[in-house]
């Protein structure tokens, strides 16, 4: 007989948390009503993670509309979520951008700053080295639209906080592989 | 063929075009279209149930004991919640339903209208697909696509919701050719280098055990003769789930009996110590593996599955072939026999001996009376006294229906009909109704339980009015036995609310509704009082006055592992071997 083999179950192992990972799925789907619901209600029902979403109708003629989901979980119980995924009626194709490698992705979000004097000054030259563009001003406040990696626009919005960070908002993540082909 | 009609005859056409004979619903305000539709022809008989859930359960018993697609049709509202229950027991255990519903007309969805309810959001998590149909151009498509989204792939319930506005709409009815669902094409095939990978490990296993599941029943009868062909072929000893009972005859020579929290020593016993485990059909639910981290721990799994998310779920195998039981046995069957593939026959004989061993321990038996029936015994006569006829057996939930699952024994697929994954109580009685519908000719047996028999009671009116003699046969020990079980075993015998008061007079309840009544509490006149039963032209209610404090033996308490099981014979306080984390359990 072999020797006896470590906890197998996505959920057991899951309970360490020490190999939890992040993923960017995307997910082509009918662009039917309630197909959002269904996704959603995945995750929810299932207990799964959902970090970020985004979902827009990426061909008009055809119907489909692209979700980009990144999640958090064991290897174990992302396979799993695609899967699941999958077994959708109105989906077409389930990708992890994360395995397949390479993927690019983005985000965009709009930071209102207030302040005045110094606090102006030092905002517009942050924005600058961030090449975030100024989409609405005032005497006392900016609104700066800044498109880049996660950890990009999270670096800009920290640097903002002491300066008169007044509100954010992000799009969530945009993804799409690298090279010629589709997903 | 292109023909103009109303949305309402479009449903009835729809289901003339998909084969269906008899479907069970209960008329409304926003189903009348429908029903009026469904007057006006004889092709197709509509069973009136006495509350919906009664028609989604016996749509299922339908649906399993005839490996057809189960209909029904309720109107909007308190009509379609009342078959939320139905819906999600044919979700997890993978019962092909179509649920129609009337809805609101569409300008007063979203307005809170009288019977008003979001049907497609309630019923989401709970189908395996749903549809809202806002205009009649889409409705015949929307019927067609339903009927193959609900068989195909892994089986499932789908829940079509109709506003009454499309249902009096005129249009362009398509029939049911070329449908074909735009992004819906379950893999059937296995992959070829996996089945000569899986063959391969088969003709190399020392201890190798089939562990199948309702997948093969749902694949049809031509894959419990596949999976009945593979035995023979290879020698394996075989073990079934609670679902998949009836695939591999109980009387073969390789049967183990039912594995799980209340299967056999011997199954569960060559579970814990194969070396290779071939999944087919089944979904390691938690009632079968017991502890996860000391399940089966030796071994190497192959498990073949429809649905990919089945594969790693809950255990991680060796080896996952998606396709659909029918053609991954009959590929390994070929490549087998192609191979000329020989079984390791000098292990496998020991391995038989270890499982005899196994075997000897005899965990089915209990403590016969001669003064008061042990509900095992009222099983076992049962079975011995209709074993020769064309028999099928629904249940209740609770310890009634593992006993019947222990000591019933069945020969053929689609015979026996439970509810597995969701375990409700309710569901034997219309699911015999709707056996009985399929197969007018043959004995249907509802084995129940005197609680779960008053959920859902009321159909006793719908078999009498069409005349469907099913017979239920109450195991009454005036507990919710399993409740009470797992009270002695886990609370210190706290039996909180567990006692069944007040109980009707079960003989005369049946007289009320038009049936026989039986009662029988002498073991000596047992047989007796079920040839009555059976011989009997009516529907049955058998009231079995049973051993009121019998445990459901053997099983694996909650947090223990294959190996680890508690046997009649065991004589220690069967309280003290769960521990506080196997209490947490369900």
């Amino acid at each position: 007989m072999n020797a006896p083999s470590a906890p197998l179950s996505p959920y057991s192992s899951a309970l360490g948390k020490s190999n939890l990972e992040v993923h960017t799925l995307s997910v082509l789907v009918d662009n039917e009503p309630g197909v959002l619901a269904r996704v959603v209600g995945l995750f929810s029902g299932r207990g799964y993670n959902i970090e970020s979403l985004t979902v827009a109708e990426v061909a008009h003629g055809e119907h489909l509309s692209r979700i980009t989901i990144v999640t958090s979980g064991t290897p174990e119980a992302i396979e799993q979520v695609g899967h699941q995924l999958e077994r959708l009626v109105p989906v077409h194709r389930v990708t992890d951008l994360t395995l397949t490698g390479g993927a690019i992705e983005r985000e965009l979000a709009m930071i209102k700053v207030a302040g005045r004097g110094e606090d102006r000054v030092e905002a517009l030259r942050l924005a600058e080295a961030f090449r975030a563009r100024v989409i609405d001003a005032s005497i006392e406040s900016f609104v700066f639209e800044l498109t880049g990696a996660v950890a990009k626009i999270d670096q800009f919005i920290e640097l903002m906080r002491p300066i008169g960070l007044v509100e954010v908002s992000r799009t969530g993540v945009a993804a799409i592989s690298r090279g010629p082909k589709a997903m | 063929m292109v023909k103009e009609m109303t949305g309402a005859e479009m449903v009835v056409q729809a289901l003339k075009d998909q084969g269906v004979g008899c479907l069970f619903g209960y008329p409304g305000g926003a189903v009348l279209p429908i029903y009026d539709a469904l007057f006006q022809q004889d092709q197709v008989q509509h069973i009136l149930v006495r509350h919906e859930q009664g028609a989604a359960h016996a749509a299922e018993g339908y649906a399993r004991s005839s490996g057809k697609v189960g209909v029904l049709l309720v109107t909007s509202g308190p009509g379609a919640t009342n078959t939320i229950t139905g819906l999600t027991d044919a979700l997890m255990d993978s019962i092909p339903l179509i649920c129609i519903t009337g809805q609101v007309p569409t300008h007063l969805i979203g307005s809170d209208a009288f019977q008003e309810c979001d049907t497609v959001g309630i019923t989401r998590h709970c189908t395996k697909h749903n549809y809202l149909v806002r205009s009649i151009e889409d409705l015949p498509r929307v019927l067609h696509e339903a009927f193959y989204v609900a068989q195909n792939g892994r089986p499932g319930p789908v829940v079509i919701d109709i506003p009454k506005d499309v249902q009096f709409a005129t249009g362009a009815y398509i029939g049911p050719q070329h449908i074909e669902h735009r992004t819906y094409k379950p893999q059937l095939f296995g992959d070829a280098a996996k089945i000569e990978q899986a063959v391969a490990m088969m003709a190399m296993a020392r201890r190798p055990v089939f562990y199948t599941g309702g997948g093969i029943i749902n694949s049809g009868v031509e894959a419990s003769r596949l999976i009945r062909e593979l035995v023979a072929l290879t020698g394996f000893p075989i073990t079934s789930t609670l679902m998949g009972l009836g695939a591999y005859p109980a009387s073969g020579p390789n049967w183990l009996g039912m594995l799980g929290m209340h299967g056999t020593y011997e199954a569960n016993n060559a579970m814990h110590d194969c070396d290779l485990m071939i999944a087919v059909g089944a979904r390691f639910d938690d009632r079968i593996t017991g502890r996860l981290d000391a399940f089966s721990p030796g071994s190497r799994k192959i498990h073949i599955d429809i649905d990919p998310s089945s594969i790693n779920k809950n255990v991680k195998v060796d080896l996952g072939i998606i396709g659909d039981c029918t053609h991954v046995l009959r590929q390994m069957i070929e490549v087998w026999r192609h191979r000329g593939c020989k079984a390791d026959a000098g292990h496998l004989e020991s391995w038989w001996r270890e499982i005899g061993v196994w075997r000897e321990r005899k965990s089915l038996a209990f403590k016969p009376s001669d003064t008061v029936i042990k509900p095992q015994y009222a099983v076992q006569r049962l079975f011995e006294l209709t074993k020769n006829r064309d028999t099928y057996i629904t249940t209740e939930v609770g310890q009634h229906q593992m006993w019947a699952a222990q000591h019933f024994h069945f020969e053929d697929p689609h015979h026996w009909m439970t509810s597995g994954g969701l375990g409700t109580m309710g569901y034997g009685l219309p699911a015999a109704i709707g056996a009985q519908l399929a197969h007018p000719e043959a004995l249907v047996v509802d084995i129940a339980g005197e609680g779960s028999i008053l959920m859902n009671m009321q159909e006793m009116s719908t078999a009498v009015q069409y005349d469907l003699p099913v017979k239920i046969f109450i195991l009454n020990n005036e507990y919710l036995g399993m409740v009470r079980q797992w009270q002695e075993l886990l609370h210190g015998g706290r039996y909180s609310h567990s006692y069944s008061e007040a109980l009707p007079d079960f003989v005369k309840l049946a007289e009320a509704y038009g049936a026989h009544g039986i009662r029988c509490s002498d073991p000596a006149h047992l047989d007796e009082a079920i040839n009555e039963m059976i011989q009997s032209p009516k529907p049955v209610i058998f009231d079995c006055l049973v051993d009121k404090t019998e445990n459901c033996l053997p099983m694996i308490p909650s947090g223990k592992a294959h190996n680890e099981m508690i046997l009649p014979d065991t004589d220690e306080d069967i309280g003290a071997v769960i521990d506080s984390k196997g209490k947490m359990l369900v």
